[in-house]
Parts: C-alpha cells; structure tokens; sequence
C-alpha cells in the first residue's frame, strides 16, 4: 500500500510492482468512494488483479454503509466472486441471485452461512451485496436502484446487456479486459456501426462514447504472467497500455524430474520450462481444422508433461509444488478442436486436464497451456481467426510456460492475408490489429522453434 | 459453411448440377408476390433508371426513367410505382381476424391479453438479388421524409402524395428483410442458394442467372458451363446476353446503348422546349417520344430477362413441398406488416433515421432469436438440414437400446427414466449436457449421463477418432405427466429411434429492455422526441 511518503520519497528502485500496483488501487477506490462521476472505467490486463480488485472495491463500498449490487457475466464468475468475497470477510452477508434453472450456482455456496441464495430479488433486498449474471440481472424489475454497482468483465459484455441493467444502480464501477474478446451477435449488426449506441459493441465503448469524462484507471503489473510472457503480451496486445509483470526472472521455476527422450514433445517442454515460451512446429500442409497430427501432437505434449513429474516453484510458495493435470490446459479456437483434442487425450489415458475455446477460457489461470494456433494449417486467415482477442487470451492464461502448436507457414500465410476489414465511419479502429499482433508473436515464438519429427 | 454444405458444393462441381441443400421449401413464398426488378443509373446512388413490377408473370408494368438526372421525371417513376406497389400492399390490410397479444396495462403495470386485429396474410416484395434488397432500402430512405404540398405548403419541392407512404413501407419491407427467416421482402439469390447449393462460391450465387444456370440447366448442358454462358457470353455488338439482375447494369450496355439513347432524349426535349410554333412542336414532340421510346425498349430489353428469371426461381421453390413450421415465421411477418398498417393509420411519423439505443437493442435481441429460432426450425423441419446438424455434432440420431426406470430425489419423485441409445453420430456431449427432442410437437428434454462402455466409447463418441457407434444414457427430464408412471408414448421404447438436438428447439427472447424514454446515463439518456425533419435540399439536388 502507497502512502503520502511514499509519493514524497519515491522509491530509488526502477519499479515497484507491488507499489505501483497498490498506487492504482488506491486511485481506484478513491475514485468510486469519494469520486463525483457516476462511473469509473478500469483497464486490466490479464491477471493483474481483476477480481482482488473487484473484491476489495466491494467490502470498502459495503464497509461504508452502500449496498452494492455486482454484475458478472457467467455464473461460474459469480460464484468465485461469492467465495472470494466469503473469504476475505466471512461476516458480510452477500445474496446470491440465481436463474430458476436446476443446479444454478456452485453447491459449495451451501456451506456459506451469510450468503442468501434466491431466484428472486425481493428476497435478498436489504443485503450489503447482491451478486448476479447480467442475464439475470436485466430479468430484474420493480426495485429501488442500488446506489451503487460493479460491472465485472465490462468490456465483454454486450452494450445492449449494459441497456438492461443499467436502470438498477445509480453509479458503478466497471473493470474489465480491453484485450480479451470482444462481445459476439449471432446475427449481423453493421447497421448500427459508428453509433455511439450500437448495440453490439461492448458495453465500455457505449459507455465511454456517451460519457467520455468518466475517470479511467488502469491496473499496471500482471501477476499472473510470469517475466518471460509479460512483455510480448503487453507489446503485442497492449501497445499504447503497457504493464509489467509483478514477479521478476527466477522468482518462478519449472522443473522436470524426467529427462528428455529427445522427442519433440519433451524437447519443446524444456524450452518453455527454460524460456516461458515454446513452439512445436509440424511441417507446413493445409489442413481440415481437426488436423489429426496437430491434435496428437497437443495431446502428447500434455502427456509428456504430466509423466515428467514436472514441479513449480513460485513467489507464492516456498517447496515446488507438483504440476498435476489441473494445472494444465488446452486452448483451440473452434469447439471441434478442442474436442478432438479431449478424445486424443482420452486415448492416451490423460483425465483431468482442462480442454477449451478461447471463449471459455477468459478470466482463467493455468500453470502451463498448450495452444493449438488458431491458423495452424489453414489456407486463408479470416477475420475469426485473426482477431486479436483470441490470440490475446490463448496466450496469457499462464503462471509459467505456454507451448503453441502449430504447422509451419503463418508468416507466409500472414504474408498472402493482409487484413482487409471494411472501415466502418465512427467506429474506433482497435490497434493493434489482429494481423500484426500475429506477426509479433509469431517473430518472437520463432525464436523458441522445435521443429517436430515424425 | 458447414461440412454438409461444403459437401454439396463440391459434389455440384463435380457433377455441374447444383445440388439440393433441403428437401423442402424453408421459406414462405406468397400465392401472388409482387416481383420487383429495379434498375438504377451508373454514377448517382439512388436514381433509377427503370423497373419491370408486378404480380402477374405474362403482365408486369414496365416504369421507365428516360433522363435519371431529372428531379421531376425521377418523381414521376416514384409515383407510377407508388401506384403499383401500394394499393398491392393495401390489399392486404382490410382482411383480418381477431388474436390476442399480450400488452402492459397502462394502469395495473400488469401483463394482460387485449384482442387485437391481424391481418390473415401479407404482402410480398421479390427482387433478384441482395443488391435489390439494399435499393428498396435506399428508395425507400429517399421517399419517407419528403414531404407532399398537402402535408406542407411552403416545402420547396412537394413530392407526390403517395411518394412518402411509399417509402415507409419500402423502409419496413427492408428492414424486416433483415429478420432472419422472414419473407415480405426476400432476394431471389438468397432464396434459391438457401435450397440448392452451386458449384461456385457465395459470391457468384449472387448472380441470378449463374445460380439458376446451375440448377436448372438447358437441356443437355452442364450447369457449370451453362452458369459460365451466363455470366460471360456477348452478343456480336458486345453486349451480355444475360444482363445482369441488377440494380446495376452492365458498363457496356451504359456506354454504347443507354448513354446515346438518353443523349437524344436530351437533345430532343431541348429541341422541343425551343420550338416556337405549333408544327415544329408538334414534329419535335414526336422526336421526344421516339427518344423516350427507345430507352424503355432498352430497359425493357435488360429487366425482362431477369423478370423471367425471376419467375423461374419461383416456379422452381414451388416445386419444393412447404416446410411446417413456415407457418409459424409468416405468422410473424403477419404480425409485422398488421404493426407498420396500423402505424401508418394512426399517423405516426416515418421510422428515424436512425435507431435510438433502445429500438436497435430490440431489433438485435429480436433478430437473434429469430436467428436460433429459424435454425432450429429448419433442422426439424428437414432431415437434409438436421444432417447437417448432426455431421457438425450439434444433434444425434440413435435407437433406443434399454429403458431403467428411474426416479427424482423429491418428496414426490417424479419419473426420470434412463434410456440408453445406440448411435453412430458422435455429439458434442459434456456433463450433463441438455438435449431436446420433438414430442408430439413439443420438446422433451433430456441430459447426458454418459457414455454406457466408458473406456471405448468416451474416445470414439466424443469426436472424430474412432469410428462405428456409441451407447449414449440420457435421462428424460419432463412431458412425462404429472404421475408417477410416465404418460403413454412419452418414453421411447426399445428400437425405436429418436433424434436428439443439443440446441433448443423454440429458443426465448432476450430480457425486455427500458422503454426508449427510460434510456439510461450509460447509452447518453433517452432520445429526443420531436419528429425529424426531411433533409435539406441542396444544391446537388437540383441539378
């Protein structure tokens, strides 16, 4: 935590992520405590401390006598916010409110004296903090209005989800991931493009273009990402935001008690282990999107890491700890991918390990994953498979390795693939573009290249 | 696209034939629709030059521009079709019956069912092609805020009574032509590449008479070839056989055809406004009409060939039997043409020129739904499509193995039975995955419990590896009864066979939204009220 002195005497050290990272909190939770806007915007790269945040902003809002209202996207986020907040302060009553649906939130919720699940909102009136999906929220009417919010992971939720609920508070805090994806709709929405309200824009940009004075604050230092990751994610996602990295080179290790057989697989894993980065590249072939050898090569990557008893050592622990399959995921771009990647898994007898869609990925962590590249194989790079959310969110869910998999070629495709969007009048143009961001990382995991032979 | 589709494709290529893509019509297509082939002028958006319109196939009404340029004649096409159009949109007005829709009581804030009128069937536009569908749009963008001299005397350039009407219907007709699955405004392209899938990419689809090239090729010839005829060949003066659909014409036929056509049209009515006596008038006016003469059998010469074309398609999607569950969709477009009627007869001012934040929210929200609604409603209406569906492991056909009985925990347990199928599909199946099938017209629900051998069937069931089939458990949910024996026929009985979704089968709405006067600080407050005003005439309008 920063204190007046602190600003008086700055520290003589370069950087102090602990520090800078508790300025910028401090700034935050100024400006929604005593702030006079009636929102703040606050930018988080991946895995500086989202939800701490969220968390802290929540028990120092219901400390100060303001019932809170918070909104998440998915029930899986609102549940882990629920526990979080539980744990931190185990007397504060929070309300959870839920879909009617069977099994609508975490049966570990149960154990929770405080907190008060209902399907209907009246019941949980007069609760320091009533948490909910925005799906939820929006089904919510005939309330007073909360004097205050927090809009959780803002910038993927859709302006039009915003529309709904934004009649239930008065002022809100909205944290979010300008790099991750950005929001979907299933049908086309171009008439609407370069409208400040455009319903299929993300709820920040809305927000943004019809209160441009709101305050912004952005968090500077990921915890997540180890030394080795920060600067490539930063600079090939977050060119005009930069942060850093809150652990230094060496304060992590990984490490393998198996030595290498000499594979591709087990030598990819020691690159990565040595240099937080590793690609195992397939020879160049255009391929259908469940490349069978792409797969299989996924797949025994993650086998070799799980039978070479692999242990990590981190800032947050003294002993190494085991890297078990809970720790490891799989990330594609297409459910198909990450399908037939699970059933390679299964032929090879591996459980446990998380096998996903960029999509479903968002907001998690990992020890170490394996990207399947979203342009592994393919002919042409399509708006899809170039957008820099995926890439983005594939590549930082790490605490201390990511290995790509991919066939040779993305340069040259790259090359043939110059992005070619129609410019749309009034619409922000998001740097970088998803083509360059895949030219930067691709010049920097060439460097970590192991060729795969079969 | 999807595999199936990719599929077909290919199989058009090789055997020059298109291949079908449905095995019946997933549109509805009306009795009498009124066919629309737009032409406009090279160089200024929005100036016709021409249409072929009608509802009779041997009679459509010929409207020609003879100089696009010119303000006056442009009005005078615009009301020729008002009067085409509008008493054929009219016509459908007067023909009601009562259903009820539920509304919000002013008073009580409380949902309640009002008895409303709705029009028993619509009107239907039918273009060529996607470009046509963008110049109702814009035809109709141009006529909604003109203002005629009744409803305001001082407007510089009073538009023709019924030219405003117009275009507030051509501006709902193409608005809605972006609801997924409507069909009052519908292009011809997009109907035809919806049911039969050509050997060429979904771009050349657009060309009208390439698409139907493919699938329904002159006697003898290949599609493929047919389709290149169509889309290459030339006359010994150069000029293309099949014109194109349009709106836009071919350069060559503007060049050396329109251009020359319309200059003497010019030349002829400067003559004529030079003439000073009767005789001369008289001979010059005859000059004029040669002149005008010439460019509507020019125009005629380039929208009839599309406007049999047109034709053709239809005949072609009626030989196709009408999907079930189209009735559901035109009911919808019932809905939507009975809305803008009684918009237009309470007086209310044209749609905005844009959408304030809540409207367009709603239509987004509406359009979605209407977008997994369709699609769901064609996999079901269609095994061609629901192949599609299960290639792409969306849904599952299998036979039913073995039937437990089985029982909710409840204090009333209520039957939750566990059926074991057999299937060769292999679905994207989680956890306690819900999946969903047609029950009498309903759906019944159900969730995955597993695969019966775990050790074989996990790895060939959950995706592409193994071949052969899979024992998948699942357990019914509900459309069981209320008792503790399930109803009669609503658990499938060993051998029968059944056919899973993993996706809903009547997908709901998204939540409802703030009125527009509720807009919230977050999407700039709500809107502003007062009518909007035409656009200003400026210089380039009055060349």
């Amino acid at each position: 935590m920063t204190t007046a002195e602190d600003r008086v005497n700055p520290a003589p050290e370069p950087f102090d992520p602990a520090a800078e990272a508790g300025r910028a909190t401090d700034a935050i939770l100024h400006d929604t405590l005593h702030g006079t806007s009636r929102g703040v915007v606050v930018d988080s790269p991946p895995g500086a401390g989202k939800s701490t945040l969220v968390v802290n902003a929540a028990l120092r809002l219901a400390g100060a006598g303001r019932p809170l209202m918070i909104v998440a996207q998915t029930n899986a986020q609102v549940d882990d916010l629920v526990l979080r907040l539980a744990e931190k302060d185990p007397s504060l009553p929070v309300g959870r409110l839920h879909s009617s649906d069977p099994d609508p939130y975490d049966r570990a919720l149960d154990d929770l004296e405080q907190v008060r699940k209902s399907a209907k909102a009246g019941d949980l009136a007069g609760l320091d903090v009533v948490i909910s999906t925005a799906a939820k929220w929006a089904h919510v009417s005939g309330t007073d209005p909360w004097p205050h919010a927090i809009v959780d992971e803002a910038y993927q939720m859709r302006s039009d989800g915003l529309l709904a609920v934004a009649g239930l508070f008065e002022r809100a805090l909205f944290v979010g991931d300008p790099g991750q994806l950005d929001p979907f709709s299933i049908v086309g929405a171009e008439q609407w493009a370069g409208l400040s309200h455009d319903p299929s824009a993300s709820a920040v940009t809305t927000l943004l273009a019809h209160n441009p004075q709101l305050p912004q604050h952005r968090l500077p230092v990921s915890w997540r990402l180890p030394a080795s990751a920060a600067p490539l994610v930063s600079d090939a996602f977050y060119p005009y935001t930069r942060f850093r990295s809150g652990t230094d080179h060496g304060d992590r290790t990984l490490r393998f008690g198996v030595p290498s057989d000499g594979s591709g697989p087990d030598r990819v894993i020691d690159e990565a282990a040595m240099s937080g980065w590793g690609l195992l590249e397939l020879p160049a072939r255009h391929t259908p999107r469940t490349d069978p050898e792409a797969v299989r090569a996924v797949a025994s990557v993650v086998r070799r890491l799980l039978d070479r008893g692999g242990a990590t050592t981190s800032e947050r622990t003294t002993d190494p700890v085991p890297l078990t399959a809970d720790r490891i995921a799989v990330g594609t771009a297409h459910r198909d991918q990450a399908a037939a990647v699970r059933s390679a898994l299964a032929e090879l007898g591996v459980t446990g390990v998380t096998v996903d869609t960029a999509n479903r990925l968002q907001g998690r962590e990992y020890d170490v994953t394996v990207m399947l590249h979203p342009l592994s194989g393919r002919p042409d790079a399509t708006a899809f498979h170039l957008e820099t959310g995926r890439l983005c969110v594939l590549a930082s869910r790490h605490r201390h390795a990511c290995i790509v998999v991919c066939r040779a070629g993305v340069a040259e495709l790259l090359d043939d693939h110059p992005s070619t969007e129609p410019v749309q009048l009034g619409v922000t143009v998001k740097f970088p573009d998803g083509w360059e961001a895949m030219q930067h990382t691709w010049d920097v995991w060439s460097n970590h290249r192991v060729p795969m032979r079969t | 696209m999807s595999l199936i589709h990719t599929l077909a494709r290919l199989e058009a290529t090789e055997s020059g034939r298109a291949q079908p893509l449905a095995t019946v019509r997933h549109r509805h297509l009306a009795e009498r629709p009124l066919v629309f082939v737009p032409l406009t002028t090279a160089g200024e958006a929005g100036a016709p030059l021409g249409a072929l319109v009608g509802t009779d196939r041997h009679a459509p009404r010929l409207l020609v521009v003879p100089q696009p340029r010119d303000r006056d004649l442009r009005f005078a096409f615009l009301t020729d079709l008002a009067e085409v159009v509008l008493p054929y949109v009219d016509g459908f007005a007067g023909d009601t019956e009562t259903a009820e829709r539920s509304t919000t009581d002013p008073e009580s804030g409380k949902r309640v069912k009002v008895e409303v009128e709705l029009c028993t069937d619509a009107p239907q536009l039918l273009v060529p092609s996607r470009a046509g569908l963008e110049f109702v749009r814009l035809l109709g963008r141009s006529m909604r805020f003109r203002r005629t001299a009744e409803q305001d005397p001082d407007t510089p350039y009073p538009a023709p009574a019924r030219v405003p009407l117009l275009g507030r219907w051509l501006t709902h007709f193409g608005e809605r032509a972006r609801v997924p699955g409507s069909a009052l405004l519908m292009a011809m392209t997009d109907l035809l590449s919806r049911h039969w899938a050509a050997g060429q990419s979904s771009l050349e689809d657009q060309h009208l008479g390439a698409l139907l090239a493919w699938i329904d090729p002159p006697d003898g010839a290949s599609g493929a070839s047919a389709a290149r005829e169509a889309e290459l060949a030339r006359d010994a003066t150069g000029q293309l056989r099949c014109p194109p659909a349009g709106p836009a014409t071919d350069p060559a036929f503007d060049n050396r055809l329109l251009a020359p056509a319309i200059e003497r049209f010019d030349r002829a009515r400067t003559a004529l406004a030079a003439a000073d006596d009767g005789v001369t008038a008289d001979r010059r006016l005859a000059e004029l009409t040669t002149a005008e003469r010439e460019i509507r059998d020019l125009v005629a010469s380039r929208t009839r060939p599309t406007w049999d074309a047109m034709w053709r398609g239809i005949d072609l999607l009626r030989g196709l039997p009408e999907a079930p569950r189209d009735g559901d969709r035109w009911t919808r477009d019932r809905w939507s043409y009975t809305g803008h009627r009684d918009r237009v007869l309470a007086g209310e001012p044209p749609q905005p020129r844009r959408d304030d934040a809540v409207t367009a929210a709603n239509k987004l929200s509406a359009r979605e739904t209407a977008q997994a609604r369709l699609e769901a409603q064609e996999a079901l209406d269609d095994p061609l499509v629901m192949a599609g569906r299960r290639l792409s492991g969306e849904a599952f056909a299998g036979e039913v193995t073995e039937v437990a009985m089985a029982y909710s925990d409840s204090k009333r347990p209520s039957p939750r039975p566990l059926v074991t199928f057999r299937t060769a599909d292999r679905p994207h199946l989680g956890e306690r995955t819900k999946v969903f099938r047609d029950l009498a017209g309903k759906p019944q629900s159900a969730e995955f419990v597993g695969y019966a051998d775990e050790s074989e069937d996990a790895a060939a069931g959950a995706a592409g590896t193994g071949a052969g089939s899979s024992t998948v458990v699942l357990r019914l949910l509900d459309k069981m009864g209320r008792g503790k024996e399930p109803e009669a026929g609503s658990v499938p009985e060993p051998g029968e066979r059944v056919c899973w979704t993993l996706f809903e089968h009547a997908p709901r709405g998204g939540p409802g939204l703030p009125e527009p006067e509720d807009t919230p600080w977050t999407h700039g407050g709500p809107p502003a009220t007062a009518a909007e005003q035409p656009d200003r005439t400026t210089a380039e309008d009055v060349l």
